[in-house]
């Protein structure tokens, strides 16, 4: 019941808010923090109270009892649909981070909105709902439903409160994660006639439909319509142009929930879904897989050196740092998926927080185009620190969690293939490129005389706490990762053993 | 117990940079400068008091601070490894570092960003120490990337200009290129070691490997890319002549006493590794003196002082990759601690003429400056001696070990011997160039101050360090393997004494008392030629320009605007056309529509017929 | 069965016939009027069929869809001349080919 209350917090939150702009219109911000905290509260406080939670066993992926929290209940029971939540190690991580980077999205729509605040701020809420329900969904058909309800609620933060270009990139991502999404909904369906048919019983529990038999040619062609889904949402080269677009046109709030979150659901779709659904089909088209990643790693950091729209470049850089989340996902080691999911949560927070710097940017200056910009740190020396911080994390720095992740997907990458390892790691003098340029051409270099007109105020309080608590959280997962892969480990170990 | 401290020599750094950062400036002066150069003070006692119990009782001595990473059976450790290696190493980094930090007050002393400044410096102690301290590959790699961000930020710490950003970048750029073919070399040792662990990783390495595998042989190329980009060794040595953009305190602690030796650093504590490898010592042997040649030539003809020597450090460099090469371990790591000795003093001695005499770096503009700054001049005579090798200097000692070991080796030896003297004969002419041109001769512009006691003192320390450097012994014996006692013969011995001299006679005759005449051999087309094509670095700036620089801007512009997106547009467009031609039919008349759903049922209904006439 | 006994097929031409006209006057005519009389003699020719072969199956479902038919007819009227109303007010004339403004 935990698991849907935390849900159902957030939707009925997103209507509090709606309806609070009309007693007051700064009321809205005020209560989906809040809501946001007290939910995360809530998790934590009963996380913290379970007695198991401390000596974490080793889940077996098809019986939900030993996972660490499982709900079932009965919707539609003549089709075998239920409402059926479970949690383990790596939901649990990615909700944690998901009610973390949800409060730090709420503080970064702060000033950033100021028309119809209400309907933004439930808009948020609504997307938060909808993505912890993907991370808990364990019934497909359930799964199904809340991708989609994510995705509304983005599309409209685009479209409304988005920038000069917002329609056209609001149509591109709705289109791109809407025509993917159903070619999943195809292949859930396919899969659950296969077992229909198998077993003769309709299900579409996740527990069921694990070690479906199937034929070869059948297996291939559904782990494709997974595949497809979740690597548009990842999202993989060549199938990334929704992403400059949107990250570019939407609102900060919009932009650290895309990139932060969002992206991530597509990556553990493909840890939870395409894989261990079709193991064999999976492993033989794993090749094909870490030759995009490693296509993805390189192409997205060419492609962000020659930006000069600031949230362009960080869109790329997220295109190539996703690569490696597909190539640790491929590569199928342990140290390659703990490598995965620690990137998951690491450029969460990073790229989340570049977001966060380009909105400042843009509130302060009406524009982010960088050849606009330059010697910004002599009037904001504050947030040109922060900057700098988040930059050398996402570029790899060890001591950061960035680089944590990047270097175990390598070396479980380089057991797997050696040379798509070196392919990889041309991303990392890559990466050293553009980052550094986009400090250059912001913060560093001539300063632009027109700047100082603008009255630019450095980062406040409110500013410096929230990015605070991502440096704090980078720093954590860079010298002590620890807790973060010991909540991996069992879910990983199972996971692997799915697999031939 | 000492030994279980020695985490706090990297920690008091790093604790200051902390906070220093925390507190963006908002100290007083007086208290920055003394957490700057305090902390790092603190560090350098303690490194003393260690290395005393150290030498009391030599044991290799290990400490697990906690475990960083557990997956699977990779778990590298948050652990230092002390022994007569990181002693030498630790030394020279929070002594030099100290003074540096000292002579930094002053130099920096009109800067706004004081704090930002000491943060950086003191931030790069931490990461230097942790390099050196590290027991494991892994830690060795994050102070190995610490130290280059610290030289990024401090390379380009006037930031407003530009042309800093640039090199900065470029510093950074190229030994990330170095740094990913040592990662490269990490994924490949723990993939056939199973460990990280250096001493444990030496002790597998001889169990599975053989002299001459490819294995090792990979391995240590790989690590050797890391190392080349560090210590700015052939062919990535572009970065450091740039790097001198940054503060010249900056310049002596990180591009000559510190981190562009942490390639060496990283060679002999490897040195199980490399073993096992005699091409990749060779590789490294060639490297270095080639590299060390290459820098030499650069530097008679360069004109700021910073770069010259910038160069120089290249060029020294490259003698101690011959040491690693041939196998002259202890003389590799003896000529690094002496050249941080008087390297740092030559730099700081550049960075007091620099700092009185307007920001002028251009030597020819320079002159006379003898009588006006004794002490930096004094300083210039020591180092450059020391720098040349002239007897009884601590360079003297390091250089000459480092030929004569190069002469034994077999086969190739005699030939890294002669290379490595007109080495050492172009290092007399390009350094004593140096100082005949910048202290004798007339004044050209006046010094508008002289150095204070904060430049002072460590300018004399150093002077110091530099003549008596040599006789210090390094407890360094039971890192390497043991040498053999085989003596070169004498005449060996003499004419490498003899080398510096005479190129020290030469430097005078030409630029001094201006003797000999040059001027027909430079002015002819083949000196200015050579002359532009060595000022320029033998145009390997320009070759990566043409070659890597140029494609990359090219290939980005390229696909800025996206051929991916190309396709999606395709599907768009192929939409909108069929969209425009159905519309057409669209055209609003109802008479139109009847009509063609009459023709449509009649085409329907007589294909149907068609198909299956039964029905009827 | 007394009265008149013409054969089915007579009446399932007529009823065609009627048809075609319908459909004619529906291809050709622009006056909405017309267009809603050509429906009104197309629907009545369906149910003159229903009529004719509920009768000749002895079946009463022929009637009752007869009714059916009856009763949309008369929605349909109703619908049709509000519309025509309509019409009329904003373009002024009963020509449908000027009431096209849904071209695409």
């Amino acid at each position: 019941m935990v698991m849907v209350n935390l849900i159902l917090i957030l939707l009925v939150g997103g209507v509090l808010a709606l309806l609070s702009e009309r007693i007051n219109e700064n009321m809205p911000r005020k209560i989906a923090l809040g809501i946001v905290v007290i939910d995360l509260l809530y998790f934590l406080n009963h996380l913290l109270a379970m007695p198991e939670f401390n000596q974490l066993q080793t889940p077996l992926v098809a019986d939900p009892s030993t996972w660490i929290m499982h709900f079932k209940a009965d919707w539609i029971p003549a089709f075998g649909i239920s409402i059926e939540l479970a949690l383990d190690g790596i939901s649990l991580l990615m909700v944690l981070l998901t009610l973390v980077l949800g409060a730090v999205a709420v503080s970064a729509s702060w000033t950033d909105v100021i028309v119809r605040r209400g309907f933004f701020e439930a808009n948020l809420l609504w997307t938060l709902a909808g993505v912890l329900g993907v991370f808990m969904a364990l019934d497909l058909f359930l799964f199904f439903l809340f991708w989609e309800v994510m995705l509304i609620p983005m599309y409209f933060m685009i479209a409304i409160w988005g920038h000069e270009n917002r329609g056209y990139a609001a149509m591109k991502f709705f289109i791109f994660t809407q025509a993917s999404g159903l070619l999943m909904l195809v292949s859930i369906l396919a899969l659950v006639a296969v077992n229909h048919s198998a077993t003769g019983q309709w299900t579409f529990s996740y527990f069921a439909l694990l070690n479906t038999p199937m034929a070869e040619a059948t297996s291939h062609w559904l782990m494709l319509g997974f595949f497809f889904a979740f690597v548009v949402k990842l999202p993989v080269f060549p199938f990334h142009t929704w992403l400059p677009d949107a990250h570019t046109q939407a609102p900060t709030a919009g932009s650290v929930i895309l990139a932060g979150i969002l992206l991530k659901t597509g990556a553990y779709g493909l840890i939870r879904y395409a894989v261990p659904l079709f193991p064999d089909a999976a492993m033989e088209f794993s090749y094909v897989a870490m030759a995009l990643g490693a296509a993805g790693v390189v192409y997205g950091a060419v492609v962000a050196f020659a930006q000069t729209d600031f949230k362009r470049l960080i869109a790329y850089s997220s295109v190539s740092h996703m690569g490696f989340v597909l190539l640790g996902v491929y590569a199928w080691n342990e140290l390659a998926l703990q490598g995965a999911v620690m990137q998951m949560v690491a450029h969460g927070f990073s790229t989340a927080a570049l977001f966060m710097i380009a909105g400042s940017l843009q509130e302060r200056l009406h524009t982010r185009d960088m050849r606009e910009m330059g010697g910004l740190w002599h009037f904001m020396p504050r947030m040109g620190a922060v900057a700098m911080f988040f930059v050398v994390a996402s570029l790899g720095l060890p001591g950061l969690g960035n680089f944590v992740a990047e270097f175990l997907v390598l070396l479980g990458l380089f057991k797997v293939d050696p040379w798509m390892a070196v392919i990889a790691a041309l991303g990392l003098i890559t990466g050293a490129a553009y980052s550094l340029l986009l400090m250059q051409r912001s913060f560093q270099g001539d300063l632009n005389p027109k700047l100082a007109d603008h009255g630019l105020v450095d980062f406040g309080g409110r500013e410096m706490l929230t990015m605070a608590v991502m440096m704090v959280a980078l720093v954590g997962l860079g010298i002590y990762p620890q807790p973060v892969l010991d909540f991996a480990e069992p879910v990983l170990q199972s996971l692997l053993e799915t697999t031939p | 117990m000492m030994f279980e401290l020695v985490w706090l020599i990297p920690f008091i750094p790093l604790c200051s940079s902390v906070l220093l950062m925390l507190t963006a400036g908002n100290l007083p002066r007086l208290l920055i400068g003394s957490l700057g150069v305090g902390s790092v003070g603190i560090a350098a006692l303690l490194t003393l008091i260690t290395g005393i119990y150290f030498m009391a009782e030599p044991v290799p001595f290990e400490l697990t601070l906690w475990s960083w990473m557990q997956v699977g059976n990779f778990a590298p450790s948050v652990a230092f490894y002390f022994d007569g290696l990181t002693l030498v190493m630790m030394s020279v980094i929070t002594g030099v570092g100290f003074l540096i930090h000292l002579f930094s007050t002053e130099f920096m002393d009109q800067d706004h960003s004081y704090a930002r400044y000491f943060a950086y410096l003191n931030m790069f102690v931490a990461a230097m120490l942790i390099l050196v301290m590290a027991d494991n590959l892994l830690l060795l790699y994050l102070g190995w990337e610490g130290v280059g961000v610290c030289s990024y930020l401090l390379v380009g710490f006037w930031y407003k200009n530009s042309a800093n950003g640039q090199a900065a970048r470029k510093a950074f750029i190229v030994t990330r290129i170095g740094d990913t073919a040592m990662a490269l070399g990490l994924f490949l040792l723990f993939t056939e070691l199973g460990t990280l662990d250096i001493q444990a990783m030496t002790t597998v390495a001889k169990e599975t490997w053989q002299v001459g595998d490819n294995m090792p042989l990979i391995a240590c190329l790989l690590l050797l890319g890391g190392a080349v980009g560090k210590s700015a060794q052939l062919p990535l040595h572009t970065w450091l002549p740039d790097a001198m953009a940054g503060p010249t305190p900056v310049s002596a602690l990180i591009h000559a006493a510190t981190m562009v030796t942490a390639g060496v650093y990283l060679i002999a504590r490897t040195n199980g590794l490399f073993l096992l490898a005699p091409t990749a010592m060779m590789a490294v042997a060639i490297i270095g003196i080639a590299t060390s040649l290459m820098a030499a030539f650069t530097a008679l003809m360069q004109s700021d002082i910073k770069r010259i020597l910038a160069y120089s450090t290249i060029s020294q460099i490259g003698y101690m990759f011959l040491a690693l090469g041939v196998g002259a371990w202890t003389a590799g790591i003896f000529h690094l601690m002496t050249h941080a000795f008087f390297k740092a003093l030559l730099f700081l001695g550049s960075g007091a003429i620099i700092h009185c005499l307007h920001h002028e770096h251009n030597i020819f503009k320079m002159g006379g400056l003898r009588s006006r700054m004794p002490v930096t001049f004094w300083s210039f005579m020591i180092g450059s001696a020391a720098l040349a090798a002239l007897p009884m200097t601590s360079g003297f000692f390091s250089k000459d070990q480092i030929l004569l070991q190069a002469y034994l080796l077999p086969g190739m030896g005699p030939y890294f011997w002669i290379a490595g003297l007109v080495g050492a004969l172009l290092t007399a002419m390009y350094s004593f160039r140096l100082v005949f041109i910048v202290f004798f001769g007339k004044l050209n512009i006046e010094p508008d101050r002289d150095t204070g006691w904060r430049m002072a003192i460590p300018l004399t320390v150093l002077c110091g360090l530099s003549l008596i450097g040599g006789y210090f012994v390094i407890p360094v014996q039971a890192v390497f393997p043991p040498l053999s006692d085989e003596h070169p013969a004498l005449w060996v011995e003499y004419i490498s004494i003899l080398v510096p001299v005479i190129g020290l006679l030469l430097a005078y005759l030409i630029f001094h008392s201006r003797q000999l005449r040059v001027d027909g051999i430079v002015d002819s087309k083949i000196g200015q030629l050579l002359h532009r094509f060595w000022f320029s670095g033998w145009g390997i700036d320009w070759l990566y320009d043409q070659l890597f620089v140029r494609p990359y801007y090219g290939l980005s512009t390229m696909l800025k605007s996206e051929p991916v997106d190309a396709m999606y547009s395709l599907i768009v467009a192929i939409n909108q056309t069929f969209n425009q031609l159905l519309s057409e039919a669209q055209s609003g008349r109802m008479r139109w529509y009847i009509v063609s759903m009459v023709f449509g049922l009649l085409v329907l209904i007589s294909l149907a017929l068609q198909i299956s006439p039964e029905v009827l | 069965m007394e009265g008149l006994n013409v054969p089915l097929n007579h009446i399932l031409l007529v009823s065609s016939l009627l048809f075609a006209i319908g459909m004619l006057g529906l291809m050709i005519r622009r006056n909405i009027i017309f267009i809603l009389m050509s429906l009104e003699v197309m629907l009545n020719s369906a149910a003159l069929a229903f009529v004719a072969a509920g009768a000749h199956w002895g079946q009463p479902d022929g009637q009752v869809v007869f009714m059916l038919i009856l009763t949309v007819a008369a929605a349909e009227v109703a619908v049709g001349l509000g519309l025509v109303l309509q019409v009329q007010k904003r373009f002024k004339t009963l020509d449908m080919d000027y009431a096209n403004r849904m071209r695409g």
